[in-house]
């Protein structure tokens, strides 16, 4: 085993996501206190000048391939296992993302290393990890056996800042083989546009599975009007076809950051908690007094949101 | 075409999670099961495929508590075959994803689909890990699925409402994330004829000898409250006070 910690970079359209950078910041922490090597993972087809945004870490090992131009399971997959089995590495840390929930699993099975998913805390001294399961309901310690580790890391879980540096860091090019591929990439398809635009919204009431029915979500809407926000909400809500996708905060929706927050009947899963922690005043209102959602609110009101919204509005 | 379906229960988030004498795992005892929401969709999805081109759908569930139930439930819903693995141990991802494998490995499937993720997996994802165990392709995160002749399309979420498109050759696993319509619900008295009417076949796990890679040291409540200062009182006193801290921070 070497004592590199290797972090894998994500990147779509050119831009480098905030998950690369609170992986490395993460991972300079480990690195430090382990004597380690902090390596930057990255693939792509003519993509090494993001090299140079890449600056935390000691060193880049970057992979030119025309078949990893755009991001694919599969290829993705391949290239990983490759390098990490090259490298023996401590510690490869992935984001636990829609690309990276492709990538951890299959590398942990193809290079046989243990995997740890759910990342909200590591030990800097690499022997523990921190997860967030049962919907943020539960933390899980664990400790990884053997040599070395696959780490899926939640978005949000440490500061972006701390791995962000320009520079440039030495450049190591690699050739992997990602050929002989069945999944092959076709497009990306933009959201649509043309709703409301949470992101720029100072007050989001958002609604949760705890509204029940879609006949319920006027009552919300008037609240929203009358605090002069918009409504947002939390996926079910969405796959439910109750509210349009633009409207869905959390990891596969928006990331909002408003003045009032007000979540209502909404329990609080990491999916979610990714979209809105950082608003600066987040209020939640749940009948369920565990709910993982008053971790990261500022006020707490445990009631029935069916008798709480009535009342907030005929104050308003 | 032949969709398998892995499905699983997962306790039931909305009752309270107690944890064990050795503050290691939740205690089981009286723990209430449901059906993983994603499998749900996964399930709903193949059902969708079925009843639009008549697709083959077999419920796949490791032996454990309730499972019956829920395969029952599957049947009820319209999947045409049910099977049970039988002898697996552990309740790791890699130690479920190589039982399911083994068994799935015998069996004649096009496409595999099961839920993105479980509330528990806590050394992965199954998909991913199943797919790679059994030498097939994935895609996660799948929010969409299109079938024609040796391959599927597929609509993977991003953030931020991106999507990104795929195509992949058959066989294939996928995770769902969301069926394009919200799971169908039985009511009871039809799973209960679905008893009657199915059985349930029975697969031996064979040498499912994988390992989690990792121990438990401990787990525990993150401290719920420990951020939010709480409102007590009644509906209308809440309010209130929602409203006095409103104006204070000059939001209202
Ligand atoms: C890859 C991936 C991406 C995801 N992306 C997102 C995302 O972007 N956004 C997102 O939100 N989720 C996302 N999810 C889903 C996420 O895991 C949760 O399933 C989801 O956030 C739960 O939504 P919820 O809180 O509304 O529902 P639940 O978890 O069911 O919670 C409902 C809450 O309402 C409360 N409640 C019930 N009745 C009442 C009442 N009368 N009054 C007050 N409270 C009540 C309950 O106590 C409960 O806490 C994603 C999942 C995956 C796997």
């Amino acid at each position: 085993m070497s004592n590199q910690i290797i972090v894998v970079v994500e990147h779509l359209k050119g831009n480098i996501e905030d998950i690369t950078f609170e992986m490395l910041g993460k991972g300079k922490e480990i690195a430090g206190a382990t004597g380690g090597e902090l390596v930057a993972l990255l693939l792509g087809n003519g993509a090494d000048g993001l090299a140079g945004q890449l600056g935390a870490a000691d060193k880049v090992i970057y992979v030119d391939d025309a078949n990893l131009a755009e991001y694919n399971p599969q290829a993705y997959c391949k290239a990983v296992t490759q390098i990490v089995q090259a490298n023996s590495p401590k510690m490869v840390l992935i984001g636990n993302t829609s690309m990276g929930m492709d990538i951890a699993g299959g590398v942990s099975v193809d290079a046989n290393l243990p995997f740890i998913a759910y990342a909200s805390g590591i030990a800097n001294d690499g022997s523990s990890v921190t997860s967030s399961l049962y919907g943020g309901k539960m933390n899980v310690d664990s400790t990884p056996s053997g040599d070395g580790c696959i780490v899926s890391v939640i978005a949000g879980s440490f500061p972006a800042d701390a791995g962000k540096a320009d520079g440039s860091p030495s450049v190591e090019n690699a050739t992997v083989d990602v050929s002989g591929l069945s999944v092959t990439f076709k497009q990306l398809i933009e959201p649509e546009g043309g709703d409301v635009d949470i992101t720029q919204q100072e007050i989001l009431v958002s609604v949760g599975r705890g509204i029940q029915s879609d006949e319920n979500l006027p009552m919300a809407e008037e609240l929203a009007a009358k605090l002069g926000g918009a409504i947002s909400c939390s996926r079910p809500i969405v796959d439910s076809k109750w509210l349009a996708k633009t409207r869905q905060v959390g990891k596969s929706g928006l990331k909002v950051k408003p003045k009032l927050y007000l979540a209502l009947g909404i329990s609080g899963a990491p999916e979610h908690i990714e979209g809105m922690k950082d608003a600066d005043l987040i209020i939640a209102v749940n009948t369920d007094p565990k709910a993982p959602i008053f971790d990261y609110a500022h006020y707490g009101v445990v009631q029935d949101l069916f008798d709480f919204i009535p009342a907030l509005s005929g104050k308003l | 075409m032949n969709i398998i379906v892995p499905i699983k229960q997962v306790p039931d988030l909305v009752e309270e999670l107690e944890i064990n004498a050795d503050g290691t795992d939740l205690d089981r005892e009286w723990l209430k099961m449901k059906l993983n929401e994603f499998d749900d969709h996964a399930l709903e999805e193949a059902l969708l495929m079925k009843d639009e081109s008549g697709a083959n759908v077999t419920a796949i569930a490791l032996d454990g508590d309730d499972i019956d139930k829920a395969l029952y439930a599957a049947a009820a819903k319209g999947a045409d075959r049910l099977v049970k693995v039988t002898g697996a141990t552990g309740n790791s991802t890699h130690q479920a994803a190589k039982a399911l494998a083994n068994a799935i490995q015998g069996m004649d499937y096009d496409l595999v689909m099961t839920g993105v993720q479980s509330v528990d997996d806590r050394d992965g994802q199954l998909a991913v890990i199943l797919a790679h165990y059994l030498g097939n392709s994935h895609v996660s995160v799948v929010t969409g699925v299109q079938a024609s002749g040796g391959s599927v399309t597929v609509q993977k979420e991003y953030g931020a409402g991106m999507v990104a498109e795929f195509e992949a050759a058959t066989p294939v696993v996928l995770g769902i994330q969301a069926a394009r319509e919200t799971p169908r619900y039985v009511p009871v008295a039809k799973v209960r004829r679905a008893q009657k009417s199915s059985t349930i076949e029975e697969v031996a796990a064979g040498d499912a000898a994988a390992d989690a890679g990792s121990t438990v040291s401990k787990m525990y409540k993150p401290e719920t409250g420990a951020g939010a200062e709480m409102i007590d009182g009644s509906a209308e006193d809440q309010a209130a006070k929602v409203i006095e801290i409103l104006t204070q921070k000059g939001v209202k």
